[in-house]
């Protein structure tokens, strides 16, 4: 019961390995995955309320873990509606393409419930090394060999990554004598101002603030979302970084702050990482680059609210990032429908695109005033609260610099809007869309708004998954 | 809340503000190029309709906060849903209510392409104009104010003239911009003020001088870019010429409105030293704005970029009116910015009616239609008699309060007549620039273009000019009853400041003896 969704995992990920010793068709296949995937969220769902640990403690299953194995599997299953052509993918090896797709969801569910430092090891690489392979399964378009670039950087950087939170996970077994999570905390707590302490904690991050994109370990973004096709870009955007909150969240709970440097060090990663992400971002004319840069930034303000230490700030850098899952899945959700032949999307390619595909301009206008940060839509109410929780505990400069970065955004995603809604051009063709993906643009369109004006909700569910922890 | 009247029956104020919401919502169902403009219409003028309730349930008498509305947000926040009307801002939702429809009438023929979508546009900016002008707790005022931004882009960057997306890009930019520390602004006071958004219970308050500073500062930066003050007016005539005559209007004569409305608001009441030691600055931008204003206007050929320029000039008169902190400046800075909506509203619908016909703004285009449209040129003459003060007309009352509150203007070291000195060339280019407008549409010179063909308005134009003419000559001879809107509600403001001045004196006094 404990271990449903994962097993359900498991069992797709046999199912697809079995399919692809064979020949199937592309129809077959594609309902195949999307079955699959819905019992994978009916199971993660089915699960939510329960709790227990497995594997000797290493494995705990609590309210807030199962939150994010729910939002996986929903993440999961919004890019698998819409990335059901797969275009950017060749047909022969499709199968195996969603079989390292749902190995790479295992290892995430697995990851949020890890709470012992080899666990979360063998989790994060099992998530990581698939989507490796994900990357340069591209079939090759006009840029040959950009896959096979995208995917060695991918590989590359993560290595690197990995053994800096290797080498952390070292020290803090060296300063602690234990690999559990809470035994961590509790000797940690007494020795949270010493160098190494610090030092190993913020190695051990390091893991995490690549899959989440922050600086200083953001150099894998721009090439790999541009080098991969498009749904994998997608899911990579999207999925991995819910796991990495989860993780940085509890492990960013060891330590106890006192205005130690710790926070320091947190704060100038976060305004790094939203100047960074900004300013490159206004430049780009690959919309994958775009919002992979923009993802730079957003991360670095998930950062803010992690960097309070508080419950509050846990919970609204939750809510945020769960936010910036629906509001990134409708941008990607448009820039697959209207790439041809799985080809990237230049932010010219959406010219007229309001006569050509209305239901989709819309979607990914609100998609992009959403992750902009306009009122009343859920990024504004995701960064409000994160302000707010940020200058409760009197982060007044970090918070004006955060402030000042939603002004330099704002240019970017407003230059793809006006290209969407107020260019016209005959020569391109209408974009159709089938009604499920209809249904799916409505429904992401109604989650950002309703998220945005009624927060309330949903940040008792996260509080209260945060309250677990601490 | 004590500052606060509940409003116990019709909830007036959420159905001025959810109404035309729920008519934009029907008109994303409805196909019929048609019947989008009678909804629009219908909903508009029915939300005006509505509005005259807060005119006769209005208790002119008290300076509180009535048509008082509270509920729970989100409370994790202690954020509320609290709406309330007092006499600055019952004058300017009203003026809202009573424009909508005119900007629709005024669309009726103008806009041909995306019929149903520009009339989604109109209605949801004016719920949330609305809803900025009756908002009482903070981050629903900023909700709506920044979400304004969203519609308005797209009056602009859609149905605008030829360079509609510098226009519309400029205007974003810089009104988010501009908000941005606005919003830090408002945080600080959260903190600062026991977790709570309401605003009455954020003024008056002792805030250290230090923090007074930085958050006029922060709003100033927000309410000058909207007023717009010079020099931050640039985005101004670009998004004027641009928009299409509904857009031009709203902007003008709503929009601008909310720069002068957020520094009675929120400046003065939360701020008051800060504004005491800014204030001299602030004047003198004002006058820079009139002068400036005055002058750019009188070299333009572009009659739209004309009155675009000449509202930069209007509207230094009413923040010189707000800040010379007396009784006579505030009234009139507030009638100021009424009769500001009202004429500079009428003046862009009139260039908009000869913009349908010649499909040009250009002044050399329209000179000497006076011949061919009479009526029309007979309206234009009123308009433009009204907006540079002509006695009679209602910018001449606005303007003269204004003129003898800087006259009254009191320092520490005396009187300082020569801020209105210093105005006073800005009323005589006014006149300049208007009349030479006027003249060269009515009579035009001996190269007129041929326009025999033009026709004269039609029944609907007049219908959408004829009640502003009514304002005009309603506040022009008779005001009193505008001003008795206002009066107890600025009674009060400075009654308040004058207190907070002395304990801010007594203060000073204890630490120095």
């Amino acid at each position: 019961m404990l271990f449903l969704p994962e097993l359900s995992l498991l069992g797709a990920g046999l199912t697809l390995f079995l399919f692809s010793l064979g020949k199937p068709g592309s129809g077959t296949i594609k309902n195949l995955v999307l079955s699959l995937a819905t019992v994978t969220l009916l199971a993660s769902l089915f699960c939510i309320n329960s709790e227990g640990t497995l594997f000797y403690a290493s494995y705990k299953v609590d309210f807030f873990s199962q939150l994010f194995k729910v939002l996986i599997a929903s993440a999961t299953l919004i890019v698998l509606i819409f990335s059901d052509k797969l275009e950017g993918i060749r047909e022969d090896i499709q199968p195996e393409y969603y079989l390292f797709l749902f190995m790479s969801v295992l290892g995430l569910m697995m990851l949020v419930s890890s709470v012992e430092l080899l666990a979360i090891f063998i989790s994060l690489e099992l998530s990581s090394f698939a989507v490796y392979i994900m990357v340069p399964m591209r079939s090759p378009g006009k840029k040959a060999g950009s896959q096979a670039e995208a995917g060695i950087k991918y590989l590359l950087y993560g290595v690197i990554a990995t053994s800096f939170m290797l080498f952390g996970m070292s020290y803090v077994f060296g300063l602690t004598g234990s690999t559990q999570l809470g035994e961590i905390a509790d000797k940690l707590s007494r020795m949270y101002n010493q160098p190494a302490a610090v030092i190993s904690v913020l190695l051990i991050l390091a893991g995490f603030f690549y899959k989440l994109a922050l600086f200083p370990l953001h150099f894998w973004v721009p090439d790999v979302y541009e080098g991969a096709s498009n749904e994998t870009t997608a899911f990579i955007a999207v999925v991995p970084k819910l796991a990495a909150v989860a993780l940085l969240v509890r492990i960013v709970t060891l330590v106890t702050p006192d205005g130690n440097v710790m926070t320091k060090v947190l704060m100038v990663c976060a305004i790094l990482s939203m100047f960074y992400g900004n300013l490159s971002a206004l430049v780009q004319k690959d919309i994958k680059r775009l919002l992979g840069f923009s993802g730079i930034s957003h991360a670095g303000f998930v950062l803010l609210g992690l960097l309070t230490f508080t419950i509050t700030g846990f919970s609204t850098a939750m809510y945020y990032i769960i936010g910036y899952v629906f509001m990134n899945l409708a941008c990607f959700l448009v820039i697959c429908k209207v790439a041809t032949n799985g080809n990237n999307v230049l932010i010219e390619d959406l010219t007229g695109l309001h006569k050509r595909a209305p239901l989709l301009a819309m979607t990914l206008t609100v998609g992009l005033f959403a992750l902009a940060g306009i009122p009343p839509l859920v990024g504004f109410t995701g960064k409000f609260m994160l302000l707010v929780a940020a200058l409760k505990e009197g982060y007044l400069i970090l918070v004006t610099l955060a402030a000042i970065n939603t002004g330099i955004a704002i240019y970017y995603y407003l230059s793809i809007v006006r290209v969407t809604f107020c260019t016209d051009d005959a020569d391109r063709g209408t974009v159709t869309t089938d009604k499920i993906h209809s249904v799916l643009c409505f429904v992401l369109v109604l989650i950002i708004i309703i998220m945005g004006i009624f927060p309330s909700k949903f940040i008792d569910v996260t509080t209260r998954a945060v309250q677990i922890l601490i | 809340m004590d500052q606060l009247l509940l409003n116990p029956g019709f909830p007036v104020l959420s159905v001025l503000i959810f109404l035309p919401l729920a008519g934009a919502l029907l008109l994303l169902f409805v196909k019929d190029e048609g019947m989008c403009r009678n909804v629009a219409l219908l909903v508009t003028g029915t939300v005006a309709v509505i509005s005259i309730m807060l005119l006769f349930g209005f208790d002119r008498s008290s300076a509180k906060f009535q048509f008082g509305e509270h509920y729970n947000w989100i409370d994790s926040l202690n954020i509320n849903y609290t709406l309330g009307v007092d006499g600055i801002s019952i004058l300017l939702i009203l003026m809202t209510t009573f424009i909508m429809p005119f900007c629709v009438l005024a669309s009726w023929s103008y806009i041909k392409t995306r019929v149903q979508a520009f009339m989604i546009c109109m209605l949801i900016m004016e719920t949330a104009m609305i809803g900025v002008f009756a908002a009482l707790d903070f981050v629903l005022f900023y909700v709506l104010w920044e979400a304004m931004l969203i519609p308005m882009y797209m009056l602009i960057a859609i149905w605008g003239g030829p360079r509609k997306i510098y226009a519309s890009v400029k205007f974003f930019l810089y009104t988010l911009s501009g908000s941005i520390l606005l919003l830090v602004g408002i945080i600080w006071l959260y903190t600062a003020n026991n977790y709570s958004f309401y605003i009455p219970d954020m003024m008056w308050q002792d805030y250290s001088l230090n923090a007074q500073v930085y958050l006029f500062l922060a709003f100033f930066l927000a309410f000058a870019i909207k007023v717009p003050m010079f020099p931050f007016h640039t985005w101004l005539p670009a998004a004027h010429v641009e928009a299409p005559t509904a857009g031009s209007v709203i902007l003008a004569s709503i929009l601008l409105k909310m720069g002068t409305y957020g520094f009675l608001r929120f400046a003065l009441p939360i701020t008051p030293d800060a504004t005491i030691i800014m204030m001299p600055y602030v004047l003198w931008l004002s006058i820079a704005g009139i002068i400036y204003g005055g002058f750019t206007a009188l070299a333009q050929s572009d009659m739209k970029k004309l009155i675009a320029y000449s509202s930069v000039g209007h509207m230094g008169f009413v923040t010189l009116g707000i800040f010379v902190l007396n009784m006579d400046g505030i009234e009139g800075a507030i009638l100021q910015m009424v009769n500001h909506g009202i004429t500079t509203g009428a003046l862009f619908l009139c260039v908009g009616m000869i913009y349908e016909r010649t499909h040009s703004r250009e002044l050399k285009t329209a000179s000497g239609v006076g011949k061919y449209m009479p009526v029309f040129v007979t309206f234009l003459a009123f308009f433009s008699l009204s907006s540079f003060g002509f006695p009679g007309t209602n910018s001449f009352v606005g303007e003269f309060l204004i003129l003898a509150g800087a006259f009254e203007f009191d320092t520490n070291f005396g009187r300082f007549p020569y801020l209105a000195l210093a105005a006073i060339p800005g009323a005589i280019l006014a006149a300049a620039y208007m009349l030479r407008m006027l003249q060269k549409i009515v009579w035009g010179g001996t190269d007129n273009p041929d326009q025999s063909w033009i026709s004269d308005l039609n029944i609907r134009e007049i219908v959408t000019l004829a009640p502003f003419l009514f304002f005009v000559f309603w506040i022009g001879l008779g005001p009193q009853p505008f001003i008795d809107l206002m009066h107890t509600s600025v009674v009060q403001l400075l009654d308040q400041f004058q207190k907070h001045q002395a304990g801010a004196l007594a203060a000073v006094d204890m630490i120095l003896h």
